[in-house]
């Protein structure tokens, strides 16, 4: 198997007496898109929140090729190539979807600070940008206010963010959320192939989406991940199944 | 594109009365409206400054009186040296408006980046609690200080001079400040443009997207803290000269507030809004404190009216929602 892209090793992050990531230890390679599953609760998000930065862990590291960034900033880590997406669609409400995509380009670049040129007449950053919402389908859509768009569009326009920062590789948060299935077979379509530019660590709620997608599942229960491996397997294993595919099929 | 165009239609009347009002009162020999021009474009050059901060970064700082002040203390003290013929701080006096003013920008910068690298580290509230802290600090520093006037403050008994021209006379000294209220527009325009205003107006709207990008919300916000700060102090320095007076009310609260005001009478956020703000203030305290002393109150309702149905302001009012990137 070849190095991981991301790793994290023994992460532990309690909020009082619970502890709501507990050992968590998980890679994600070149190439694949690693899912993160489990019922309400078990820790997801805080999860996602100790890889981007957003919160502190406890103990445990996370390592970006190979890179320790445990104690970087959100912003540090993402100029160091986390692209990620936000679970309920977080994108600058007056800004149209180009102006949002050439921020993130104007970010990858690191170069915010410069006081003089006009950002909208600079047509490097004008053209990238506009070839990126092609590659998501929103190239009709450049000049629109994002506050104006639709679910599903900002949905897309979140990725087309993610795609502009050119990551090492991607965190996206639940982005068939609130989709459709048309919507979400769009979106399966495009993350297949999104996974040849880098590999996309997945949390997901519509299962049929993670098992035609995901190449491994971890599965996430109470802060511990109980078992990792591919689709099949993780049908097949009986923890699993009793914890909560079983509680899904239930009723 | 309309808005845009209207906005700009919008300006220019604003920018052309803004001359023209003075510059008949020159004709007609009405000095008193020429020094009131002047003072709707020093405190516009303040707002500017403040817009900076509070339109474009949302950093809503009730201190900005501090570097108004500040910039007024300047000038009254490099002024006042220079009458008496001593050293300061080693240096000596002047009374010369454009190396006053370098000094004026510097010095409320620096403050401003020390104020706003404690109180950025919070926001909302806080952070309007926190910059009202630091001003009203500023505030009893100035009054309890009588080296320079204390709480009577420091009279101005020549004007400080500008090259070319004979700042005693109201038309000069209105130049002066309608060319800096020129330039101070001018900047603004081109920082919102700027990849810099587009992070600024990111970090306002969304602090956690912009970060997630890579964009660290504090370093920008304290920068642009920092060139709002000079900007105000500027017209601070500019506002001593006009009125050759200095005192701690230049640090009070109440400036503070009243350079708020003026940005939500005009439009925050807006190019012109400053101008537009400072325009209805002045002239609501001239004509309706010529019928009444409780002109505030009526400039509270105003006030309310804005708030409560014309969010953008004048600007806002008559151009509509601001058109972004």
């Amino acid at each position: 198997m070849s190095e991981p892209i991301l790793a994290l090793s023994g992460l532990t992050r309690r909020f009082g007496a619970l502890k709501a990531v507990d050992d968590v230890s998980l890679t994600l390679v070149p190439g694949e898109i690693h899912a993160l599953i489990g019922p309400n609760g078990a820790g997801k998000t805080t999860l996602m929140g100790l890889i981007s930065g957003r919160i502190a862990p406890d103990s445990g590291t996370v390592r970006l090729v190979g890179q320790d960034i445990t104690r970087l900033s959100v912003a540090r880590r993402a100029r160091l190539g986390l692209g990620r997406s936000f679970q309920v669609s977080s994108l600058i409400p007056d800004y149209t979807a180009r102006g949002n995509v050439m921020l993130a380009l104007q970010a990858r670049q690191g170069h915010s600070y410069r006081f003089v040129w006009p950002v909208m007449r600079d047509r490097p950053l004008w053209q990238a940008a506009t070839d990126i919402l092609a590659r998501v389908g929103l190239d009709t859509r450049a000049s629109v206010e994002t506050a104006f768009l639709s679910h599903g569009e900002r949905r897309l326009l979140e990725i087309a963010v993610a795609l502009a920062l050119d990551p090492r590789c991607f965190l996206l948060d639940e982005p068939m959320a609130g989709l459709g299935s048309e919507g979400t077979a769009r979106m399966v379509d495009f993350l297949q192939e999104l996974k040849q530019q880098a590999p996309i660590l997945l949390v997901e709620h519509d299962m049929d989406a993670v098992f035609r997608l995901a190449d491994r599942i971890s599965v996430l229960v109470y802060g511990r991940i109980i078992a990792t491996g591919t689709a099949a397997e993780i049908r097949a294993n009986s923890q699993v199944r009793a914890v909560y595919l079983g509680e899904e099929a239930a009723p | 594109m309309d808005r845009l165009r209207k906005e700009w239609v919008l300006n220019a009347v604003l920018a052309g009365a803004l001359f023209a009002v003075p510059l008949w009162a020159l004709m007609s020999d009405e000095p008193f409206i020429i020094t009131l021009a002047t003072r709707i474009a020093i405190l516009a050059i303040a707002a500017v400054g403040l817009n900076i901060a509070l339109g474009l970064g949302g950093m809503v700082s009730f201190g900005h009186a501090l570097y108004f002040g500040l910039g007024g203390y300047v000038a009254g003290i490099a002024a006042h040296h220079a009458f008496h013929g001593t050293p300061v701080l080693g240096l000596p006096g002047t009374n010369q408006m454009l190396p006053i003013w370098a000094i004026a920008m510097v010095v409320s910068g620096t403050l401003a980046g020390i104020v706003g690298a404690l109180s950025l580290r919070t926001s909302g509230i806080f952070f309007i609690m926190i910059t009202l802290a630091f001003a009203q600090m500023g505030f009893f520093f100035t009054l309890s200080w009588p080296a320079y006037g204390g709480e009577d403050g420091l009279p101005i008994f020549m004007r400080n001079q500008f090259p070319g021209l004979n700042t005693a006379r109201p038309w000069d000294m209105f130049l002066i400040a309608y060319g800096v209220l020129l330039l101070s527009l001018g900047l603004f325009a081109m920082l919102r443009a700027a990849r810099f205003g587009a992070a600024l107006m990111a970090i306002r709207q969304n602090p956690d997207r912009a970060a997630a990008i890579g964009i660290s919300p504090f370093g920008i916000r304290l920068v642009g803290f920092i060139l709002s700060g000079m900007i105000t102090g500027l017209a601070g320095a500019m506002m001593a000269d006009l009125t050759r007076f200095v005192s701690p009310a230049m640090l009070a609260w109440t400036m503070s507030g009243e350079l708020i005001v003026i940005i939500i009478l005009g439009g925050v956020g807006r190019l012109f809004g400053p101008v537009a703000g400072a325009a209805i203030l002045v002239g609501f305290e001239v004509f309706f404190g010529g019928l009444t002393e409780h002109w505030q109150f009526w400039l509270g309702l105003v006030l309310l009216a804005v708030v409560l149905f014309a969010r953008g302001g004048l600007v806002g009012l008559i151009t509509g929602r601001a058109r972004n990137v």
